[in-house]
């Protein structure tokens, strides 16, 4: 079984059209959608929901403020700055600490202090995953909930019930949806993967953040493939941005052009393949072959 | 004034906007900066271009054990929620990567055998780009947690009239890190099934954070009107639109400021300014005239 991750450093590249094509094209993957903060992937794949849990990625402190005395102990050991004495009055104190949710860690710190164990810490609802049923076939994927922590930990859960699933069902083959940037979730999505293609697109915003997630995936030892999307805004630097990519080691896989049809899918819920076949759709074919021939060949 | 600029979605525009609203701020003759919170992937400076005057490393306290003086009684492990320190048998491990830095291990340790260094997880960068000052964060590569190098530019930030702040994609805690206490939010987004999806998630994050906000439709023209309706819907302002012109995605692929490179702009990023300022004061008004039962620590 392998694992392709489509990542990008900069966001808006086109990720998510492009891993909805592999969707189509691959037949019988089962898919990650590991950007768990703003997940897209279900917009095109509507997904059938069958099976939907709970995600705790850790706990969270709440002050009882019956029973606090307003000692401020919670406040001053704080690091995060998520305490403060703002809580009502009580028959002992006139102000009584309270955690803002939001500035909370989860070190538990605060309980640990509290002389009167006035401050309750448990474990957290962070988000929901989802186990569906697509017409490309089986997906993983899941919701963090609004301002919450711990993205890495949900992307870690969403990959390796995709795993399962994929051995479950005897695929070979699970393509991941990941993250801009280069932080925890992105680390999350790539770490022990297969192969990483990076979809960039030729501006010096996608290059300079190309440089910085394909020096990401040579930290971790994974073997990467570039793709330039919307090539024909700027040919010049794409061609540039491919010499420095093969410089690097790094391999260039395909292009895809700009094409109002990329849009167009999207408005109608449908992945670009499937929405036409000229065009971006037949570059974006172009690009699986040469994306499953190199899986093909790796161990 | 704090003003932040968010999307859900990536690629939406952010920079564009916060550099080029920094730039008619500060031709006005305001005292503007600019800080890129966006510290695993910033590209502001590919834009302003600024003169770096001052670079300094960030770094991230974490537990060292003084092993002549550990009994390995096994608290430091114990309160720590994220596996960063544990103790085996004889021995305590510190995975430093997985440190928050929260000092709990240091604070149980009953032979005071814990004491803290930092370890870098990035470099702040100050300068300035012509009249706007400059400040971002570079994370390094390898590293996960962002929040802490957002804290170092947030906390670096001017002592000026207009302080724009590029915030990262998304709606979590890089994001939150970078949005929290502004006086005013900016969410920028496409007309696109994927824009507006991401623009629900993030107006539920302004809402959480109870900050005053509105919208930037970018690339105005692609897409469909759902955005524009879902707006009219749930009355969130639209401060401006910028069209879907190839001319302002060449100057962008080539990292032109808009206001220089297409001056016909210039005024859609000054009525912008002049709509952001006139909503956060009213918000700030609204604010006084009617304060929250209970305060925000």
């Amino acid at each position: 079984m392998k694992e392709l991750v489509v990542i990008s450093g900069k966001g808006g590249t086109g990720k998510t059209s492009i891993v909805a094509s592999f969707a189509v094209l691959a037949q019988n993957a089962v898919l990650a959608d590991c950007d768990v903060d703003a997940a897209d992937l279900h917009l095109v794949l509507e997904p059938r929901i069958i099976q939907q849990s709970d995600f705790s990625g850790g706990s969270r402190a709440r002050v009882r403020s019956a029973d606090c005395t307003g000692c401020g102990q919670c406040v001053d050991v704080c690091r995060f700055d998520a305490l403060g004495l703002s809580g009502p009055a009580n028959g002992d104190a006139e102000r009584t600490a309270q955690v803002d949710p939001i500035g909370c860690e989860g070190c538990g710190v605060c309980a640990h202090v509290c002389p009167v164990d006035a401050i309750d810490f448990k474990p957290a609802i962070n988000g929901q995953w989802y186990l569906s049923e697509t017409r490309c076939g089986a997906m993983v994927h899941a919701r963090l909930g609004i301002a919450e922590e711990n993205s890495g930990k949900l992307v870690t859960l969403v990959r390796s019930e995709a795993s399962k699933l994929a051995k479950q069902r005897g695929l070979d083959l699970v393509v991941i949806d990941g993250s801009p940037g280069v932080g925890c979730p992105v680390i999350a999505s790539i770490t022990g993967s297969n192969v990483v293609l990076i979809v960039s697109e030729p501006t010096l915003s996608g290059w300079h953040d190309l440089r910085r997630v394909a020096d990401l995936t040579h930290h971790f030892g994974i073997e990467t493939l570039v793709a330039i999307n919307k090539w024909d805004l700027n040919e010049d630097l794409a061609k540039q941005m491919e010499a420095q990519a093969r410089e690097r080691g790094l391999k260039v896989v395909g292009r895809v052009r700009y094409d109002v049809a990329v849009t167009h899918a999207q408005v109608a819920r449908k992945s670009v393949v499937e929405h036409a076949s000229n065009g971006a759709a037949s570059d974006i074919r172009q690009l699986w072959d040469a994306v499953a021939g190199v899986l093909q060949s790796c161990d | 004034m704090n003003i932040a600029v968010a999307s859900g979605k990536g690629g939406t525009g952010k920079t564009t906007v916060a550099t080029n609203v920094a730039a008619v701020s500060a031709a006005r003759g305001q005292p503007t900066a600019y800080l890129d919170c966006d510290v695993e992937e910033p590209n502001g400076h590919l834009f302003l271009k600024p003169e770096i005057v001052r670079q300094e490393p960030v770094g991230l306290p974490i537990p060292v054990v003084d092993e002549s003086r550990c009994n390995h009684c096994g608290r430091c492990g114990k309160i720590c929620q994220y596996s960063a320190i544990v103790c085996i048998g004889q021995k305590v491990l510190v995975y430093p990567e997985l440190c928050h830095a929260c000092g709990g291990c240091m604070l149980v340790c009953p032979e005071d055998a814990i004491s803290e260094t930092d370890r870098p997880v990035g470099t702040l960068e100050i300068g300035h780009a012509g009249a706007i000052q400059f400040v971002h964060g570079l994370m390094n590569i390898g590293e996960a947690m962002s929040p802490p190098l957002i804290r170092a530019v947030r906390s670096n930030a001017p002592d000026v009239d207009l302080v724009v702040i590029d915030a990262p994609p998304g709606t979590s805690c890089p994001v939150i890190e970078s949005v929290r206490g502004t006086d005013f939010v900016m969410l920028v987004t496409e007309p696109t099934p994927f824009g507006l999806h991401d623009l629900k998630l993030a107006v539920e994050m302004v809402h959480a954070l109870d900050l005053p906000f509105g919208v930037v439709i970018n690339r105005a023209g692609l897409g469909d009107d759902s955005t524009h309706r879902f707006c009219n819907e749930k009355n969130i302002k639209i401060l401006a639109e910028i069209p879907d012109d190839r001319e302002l995605a060449v100057a962008y692929s080539r990292g032109e400021m808009i206001t220089e490179a297409l001056p016909a702009y210039r005024a859609l990023f000054e009525q912008l300014l002049a709509s952001v300022l006139t909503e956060a004061s009213a918000a700030a008004e609204q604010r006084i005239a009617q304060p929250n039962t209970i305060s925000k620590p």
